[in-house]
């Protein structure tokens, strides 16, 4: 018995019987991703939780010349493009086309005032001298060394993150121009999804990140 | 598992609304002297906040086991390298060596 | 109806031509192929490092090469052994080609991210070969700090760049596999109805998604410390450059299994068709596989027992190391017992299985010396764990490899291999493995230290012994690829069963259709059912 010649769509590639075979392989295949990530953030946790063990009281100050109130904000602004996108899937799942763009758009938004946020920040951290080099000083701090090493961190970290987010932002504007291009529907809307799962992951590195790099010893004395 | 579930606005607008809060609690807290539990909080309510993303705006409620079992080991290899590490670093000058 | 003895049969090979179908395939059966030719290459380009290691070794006394030269040597040999031949070779190439067939599936889950990793590992490759041709890099393969990030004026950064980029590959390839197993399997193949070979690839994408992430953030540290001399491992900041060791060998220990796991997956196949009998304690081998990849990831810290790690840390790492040698063991005893009333025959592929049965539980013994505290501190940096992990990698893992190769050469290009070269070429590679590696042992525990080209003269003889084992194993190596190549053209037809085995990989024609299966098959039994009479029938019908 000759197989029938299979028409390959969006929704049901050559490789899957069905497009629920599809949907549900995309899934898993972005959930591992997403734990490949957590292991490759964690390498970076561990050397913080390290550090951190080992010189408390310098990480403390370090963290102290951090602006608590700007990491805040910029913690609700992710959180707030985290609601967008979540939005934006729900309209995917409805299939409102409109929705999906307008969604996208807030989401993308948000995220770029969150690296705006951060380029200010980084650049305060330049002006103040903490960026670890040459160049570093930290007033108050009692070993230079150990506070060099906080900051040397911060920014492998935060600028770890920021490059994923310039990486989600890229994947938000692909996903804007097929939507506009009419390219999904309530029976294919993954790409959408699959973006969704990794921007939120996204944010949850950074809900870690603020209170381990801006909240260490808040009450501790004042720089 | 084939139509998704379609979670209302009110649903994640709950969400985003207790994300908010408890990013605002997390912040006022570091500002009392709580000692060695301040990071314990911290870290608890930025446990839960990451519960909340994960388990509604990115569906892990109602996702299959296997993805609830994907989710958990992979905090749990984190958790295998953070703890065997600091095993090391955490008691050094024990035994005296 | 006349069938032109000349009319060609559509197969994979012949369904398209052209170096664009090649380079731009989706075809998880093309991209087995193309890593097969670009790990050979790499396997090549590691060989001629050993080779010029083993001819330095000859003499005590540094002749052929300055002290520097020698460090890259064994530098570059490491670099490329492990992560551009062993790290991918098994699973990229025989695993890539056969665990659809082995499921019932058309192919990988994701075949474009089959074709990107591919490029990756070639991308990362061509890196490792830029700062081998620019000079060489001379860490260590282990890189460790502060060496790498402050003091070597070699190409660390290229060679870190191109392990980045190809660990990229193996983690994509990983994560394929994974996905593929769970979502692509054929109406009725259970997990338990499963090849363990397929078992094996599991738990071996199981690491290589946990464990290859946290050598990438390593490298990545290790570059911005190098490039923007900021501190992470760096002493003079207060950095720990045991921290560095920590975060690659949670990565390297687990890597051993990803060499290791799937060579030990062709094994089950090969004794089980050559015995003619089902696996003893399928389901022991198949946890044990998925065991052996959870324990290997909580004892790396065997590797820092003289590194001023905290006592305690090595206590309880070496105590963990005792565990993860269960499970190898229970296979060791699984794949025996299948013997044991078997029909058994001495087939080329069986030979290997053979010689990976021995040599295996000879390099996994002496894991077990090392794995202790105590033992280790005499015998670390010796030439005792130089033979030991030569001794699974290459009597284990490289056997296993070829065993494989030799088994499924029907499938993958419908043609027979000469039986009798072939046999003479696995007694020369036992031979020279063991004169090469075996005086090794006695080196190490002599005091021999590795890395080192300078010795005292008392330990030439058995240096000697080990390079004269070297040349004869080089030799052993160059037979197969001649054979294989003129098997191509000269060799005999094989059927699509040849050594009338179970399995779904050889109820589809020798070399298989494009996609696969005319038609995807209904699994009813199990992956080993010798006891109905195996031919050309479908598995269950």
């Amino acid at each position: 018995m000759v197989s029938e010649p299979r028409v390959e769509t969006l929704a049901l590639r050559e490789q899957f019987n069905t497009a629920e075979q599809q949907k549900d392989a995309s899934s898993l295949g972005m959930w591992i991703f997403l734990i490949t990530e957590v292991m490759f953030f964690g390498g970076m946790f561990a050397a913080y939780t390290v550090y951190r063990s080992i010189y408390p009281g310098v990480f403390g100050a370090a963290s102290r010349t951090l602006n608590a109130t700007l990491g805040a904000i910029n913690t609700a602004v992710l959180l707030c493009s985290s609601f967008t996108m979540a939005l934006a899937v729900r309209a995917g799942q409805l299939g409102r086309r409109k929705q999906i763009m307008a969604f996208l758009i807030l989401t993308l938004i948000l995220g770029m005032v969150f690296l705006g946020v951060k380029g200010y920040e980084w650049n305060e951290k330049y002006v103040e001298h903490h960026i670890p080099g040459p160049a570093f000083h930290m007033e108050g701090a009692g070993l230079q060394d150990h506070a060099q090493l906080f900051f040397s961190l911060y920014f492998a970290m935060t600028g770890l993150h920021a490059l994923h987010m310039v990486v989600g932002a890229g994947l938000l504007a692909l996903l804007l121009y097929q939507t506009y291009r009419g390219r999904f529907s309530a029976a294919y809307y993954t790409p959408i999804d699959m973006v969704g799962l990794y921007w939120h992951f996204v944010d949850i590195i950074w809900i870690y990140l603020f209170p381990l790099l801006y909240l260490i010893d808040r009450h501790g004395p004042r720089p | 598992m084939t139509t998704p579930h379609v979670d209302s606005v009110k649903t994640y607008a709950a969400v985003w609304i207790a994300l908010l809060l408890m990013t605002g609690l997390t912040t006022g807290v570091a500002y009392i002297d709580l000692g060695a539990f301040s990071v314990v909080i911290a870290l608890t309510i930025a446990a839960c906040k990451m519960a909340l993303v994960a388990l509604f705006f990115m569906h892990v409620r109602h996702s299959t086991k296997l993805t609830k079992l994907v989710v958990l080991g992979g905090l749990l290899w984190l958790a295998i390298l953070l703890s065997l590490t600091m095993a090391d670093f955490a008691t050094r000058g024990w035994l005296g060596a | 109806m006349i069938t032109a003895a000349v009319e060609e049969k559509e197969t994979y090979l012949n369904a398209s031509h052209g170096v664009k179908s090649w380079l731009l395939t989706k075809d998880h059966k093309r991209i087995g192929l193309l890593y097969l030719f670009t790990i050979t290459f790499f396997f090549f380009v590691g060989g001629v490092f050993a080779t010029l290691i083993r001819l330095e070794l000859l003499t005590p006394h540094g002749n052929l090469v300055s002290s520097e030269t020698y460090n890259k040597l064994f530098t570059m040999h490491g670099v490329v052994m492990v992560f551009f031949f062993l790290i991918p070779s098994i699973p990229a190439t025989l695993g890539n080609f056969f665990l659809p067939l082995m499921i019932g599936a058309r192919d990988l889950a994701f075949p474009r991210i089959n074709l990107l990793s591919w490029y990756l590992l070639v991308i990362g490759g061509l890196f490792a070969i830029f700062a081998m041709v620019a000079g060489g890099v001379d860490t260590g393969w282990t890189f460790y700090t502060p060496y790498s990030t402050s003091y070597s004026n070699t190409w660390v950064i290229a060679t870190a760049l191109g392990i980045f980029v190809a660990g990229f590959s193996s983690i994509l390839t990983g994560l394929n596999f994974i996905v593929t197993v769970h979502r692509m399997r054929a109406p009725g193949m259970t997990w338990f109805r499963l090849p363990l070979f397929v078992w094996a690839h599991y738990a071996t994408a199981l690491i290589q998604v946990l464990g290859t992430p946290v050598l990438a953030v390593t490298i990545v540290l290790v570059f911005c410390e190098r490039m923007f001399h900021i501190g992470i491992f760096d002493p003079a900041l207060g950095g720990d450059p045991v921290l560095f060791q920590h975060l690659f060998w949670f990565y390297s220990h687990p890597a051993v299994y990803i060499m290791i796991l799937p060579a030990m997956g062709v094994v089950s196949e090969l004794v089980s068709t050559f015995s003619r009998k089902a696996i003893f304690g399928y389901g022991f081998v198949a946890f044990a596989s998925v065991a052996i990849a959870v324990l290997g990831f909580l004892v790396w810290g065997h590797h820092l027992f003289v590194s001023g790690q905290s006592l305690f840390a090595g206590m309880v790492f070496s105590f963990l190391s005792y565990f993860v040698a269960i499970p190898s063991a229970i296979k060791v005893f699984n794949w025996t017992a299948t013997l044991y009333k078997g029909s058994i025959s001495y087939a080329t592929p069986m030979l290997y299985a053979f010689g990976f049965i021995g040599l295996f539980t000879i390099g996994g013994l002496t894991g077990l010396f090392v794995a202790c505290l105590g033992i280790d501190v005499h015998v670390t940096d010796t030439y005792f764990v130089v033979a030991h992990f030569h001794y699974i990698m290459v009597g284990g893992a490289i056997m296993g490899y070829l065993g494989g190769l030799h088994y499924w050469w029907p499938k993958i290009t419908g043609r027979m291999y000469p039986e009798g070269w072939a046999k003479l070429s696995a007694g020369v590679i036992f031979l020279g493995f063991n004169l090469t590696f075996f005086p090794q042992f006695i080196l190490g525990y002599l005091g021999m230290p590795r890395r080192y080209h300078v010795y005292p003269d008392e330990f030439q003889v058995l240096h000697v012994l080990s390079t004269a084992g070297a040349s004869v194993l080089a030799v052993g190596y160059l037979m197969p690829l001649v054979y294989f190549i003129w098997s191509l053209k000269y060799g005999a037809i094989a059927g699509r069963n040849p050594w009338k085995a179970t399995g779904l990989e050889w109820q589809t024609d020798s070399p298989p259709p494009v996609h696969n299966f005319d038609e995807i098959p209904v699994v009813t039994h199990g992956a080993y059912d010798y006891s109905t009479t195996v031919g050309e029938g479908v598995q269950g019908g």
